[in-house]
């Protein structure tokens, strides 16, 4: 007797249910900014609008997230590009360790990371004779170099493991062909790895970005929130929760938000046309 | 030449010991053996991108062991032809006569006379995103050509191409060799493919290499 067709049953709840999951996620998220919109607009005419954007403060505030991110961001790069590599390539004594303290700064709560600068920089070394602080002139800790370090400190934390995963996947192979042609080991990186790593730097680069402009508790803690001084969007935020102008938080978030958009969309728009220039004909 | 005496070599928990053979001057080496058995990582040795703990390396007649991977002359084809993704045809062809500073007359007059040779003239501005598994090859044979090395090593450099493509490649392979004078290192499963391209042939069995009639 033959035996009855088999008959596959519906893909239907498999579909359903990872859209459903994936689609609350979403929801979260738009559902936040939706939020922050919405509470903007009810509650802030244009005049303050206008006014808090030409506020001097501000605009301090603004321009000084930009330069910190960038230079945080550039920084991260440059760090997580070799660190990346050697965690990728090698095998040494330690490595599982090493790699483990590189995440620290990414599961470590942020006023720890920021209290730990501190104490580094103003009670370090442990023997006596001048902080790290004092040796460089006094000018760092609650100034614009410890907004840079506190934002740097967490997100090169990110850079490193995108750089790792990035030339996980990048096949050893090519090198060792560059090597044969007569490159020794920092030419057929450079010529070989590097370009062929060109996508997974500018995320790296791009992370390191927003998560320096995301950054809060270290800078409170290592460069305060001094207006003017020290002050970065993430802690205008703050100030303006603390003084109870939440209008101000909410445009300020707003702004945060918009930023980070234009960031990302100008990078994977920049990444695309590279990409097509590096890959294709 | 490529000599090899007693070579002892370990990769993680894999070794290899007292490894002998020769393939003279200008001769086409093959060797063969099952997945597993180390003839990659023998080709990796003499290639030296993989650390000897023991015996000699001879290329040429001279002492490569502790040679540096560039210091060899040695030309790489590998599987699946592992080009550089971001580099043009004309890239890879130019590439180790540029790391080996040949003036640009010398390097466009190579690149040139191997594009022809190898039927890839009209690819040469292009990368290798789209570029067909025989194309690839003929690519991978070029670059590792170009700076005139003395031994070629090939590491199943035919395996994923289809019959037309592999039987034209065979052809190509042995006449670029041949016309180059270079002893070379082919590793391959099929024992056709050894036949047609060969001039000896090696078997690794057991961790040892035997000389095997062709």
């Amino acid at each position: 007797m033959q035996p009855a067709p088999h008959k596959v049953r519906s893909d239907f709840p498999f579909y359903s249910a990872i859209l459903g999951i994936a689609g609350l996620y979403l929801f979260l998220i738009v559902g936040m900014l939706a939020a922050d919109l919405w509470y903007a607009v009810a509650n802030v005419s244009m005049e303050e609008f206008r006014e808090l954007l030409t506020n001097e403060d501000i605009q301090s505030s603004v321009r000084l997230t930009l330069i910190s991110c960038t230079i945080s961001a550039i920084l991260s790069v440059l760090v997580a590009i070799p660190a990346g590599y050697i965690l990728s390539r090698y095998q040494f004594f330690g490595k599982t360790l090493i790699d483990a303290v590189l995440d620290i700064p990414i599961v470590l709560p942020p006023l720890v990371v920021g209290l730990s600068l501190l104490i580094l920089f103003n009670k370090m070394p442990p023997w006596s004779g001048p902080s790290f602080e004092e040796m460089l002139g006094g000018n760092f800790t609650y100034n614009v170099p410890a907004v840079i370090l506190a934002q740097f400190t967490v997100a090169c934390a990110f850079a490193v493991r995108t750089m790792r995963n990035t030339f996980d996947q990048i096949s050893p192979r090519a090198e060792q062909v560059a090597l044969t042609l007569g490159c020794n080991r920092g030419r057929a990186f450079f010529s070989i790895v590097v370009p062929e790593a060109w996508r997974g730097i500018s995320t790296a680069g791009t992370l390191a970005w927003t998560r320096a402009m995301g950054e809060f508790g270290p800078i409170l803690v290592f460069a305060g929130a001094i207006r003017g001084k020290t002050e970065v969007l993430s802690s205008s935020v703050f100030l303006e929760i603390s003084i109870g102008n939440l209008e101000g938080a909410v445009i300020v978030s707003i702004l945060m938000v918009t930023i980070a958009i234009i960031v990302l969309v100008a990078v994977r728009f920049w990444d695309k046309g590279n990409r097509e220039q590096f890959y294709h004909d | 030449m490529i000599r090899v005496e007693n070579l002892n070599v370990r990769a993680g928990d894999f070794r290899l010991s007292d490894v002998s053979f020769t393939i003279p001057t200008g001769q086409y080496g093959v060797l063969m053996g099952k997945t597993g058995s180390g003839k990659t990582t023998i080709l990796e040795a003499v290639c030296g991108l993989k650390d000897v703990t023991g015996g000699r390396i001879y290329l040429g007649g001279f002492d490569m062991t502790n040679a540096r991977t560039g210091d060899r002359g040695i030309g790489f084809v590998p599987q699946e032809a592992t080009l550089f993704s971001t580099m043009t045809v004309r890239g890879h062809l130019s590439f180790g006569p540029k790391v080996r500073r040949w003036s640009k007359a010398e390097i466009a007059e190579r690149v040139g006379e191997l594009a022809e040779v190898l039927g890839i003239t009209d690819l040469l501005d292009r990368k290798p995103f789209g570029l067909s598994g025989g194309e690839r090859q003929r690519v991978s044979l070029g670059r590792a050509l170009a700076p005139r090395p003395q031994v070629l090593c090939l590491d199943e450099p035919l395996s994923a191409l289809d019959e037309a493509t592999h039987r034209e490649m065979i052809d190509l392979i042995r006449k670029m060799v041949k016309s180059h004078g270079i002893t070379a290192l082919h590793i391959t499963h099929s024992m056709s493919e050894a036949r047609e391209i060969g001039d000896c042939l090696l078997r690794i069995d057991d961790g040892a290499v035997h000389p095997v009639e062709l």
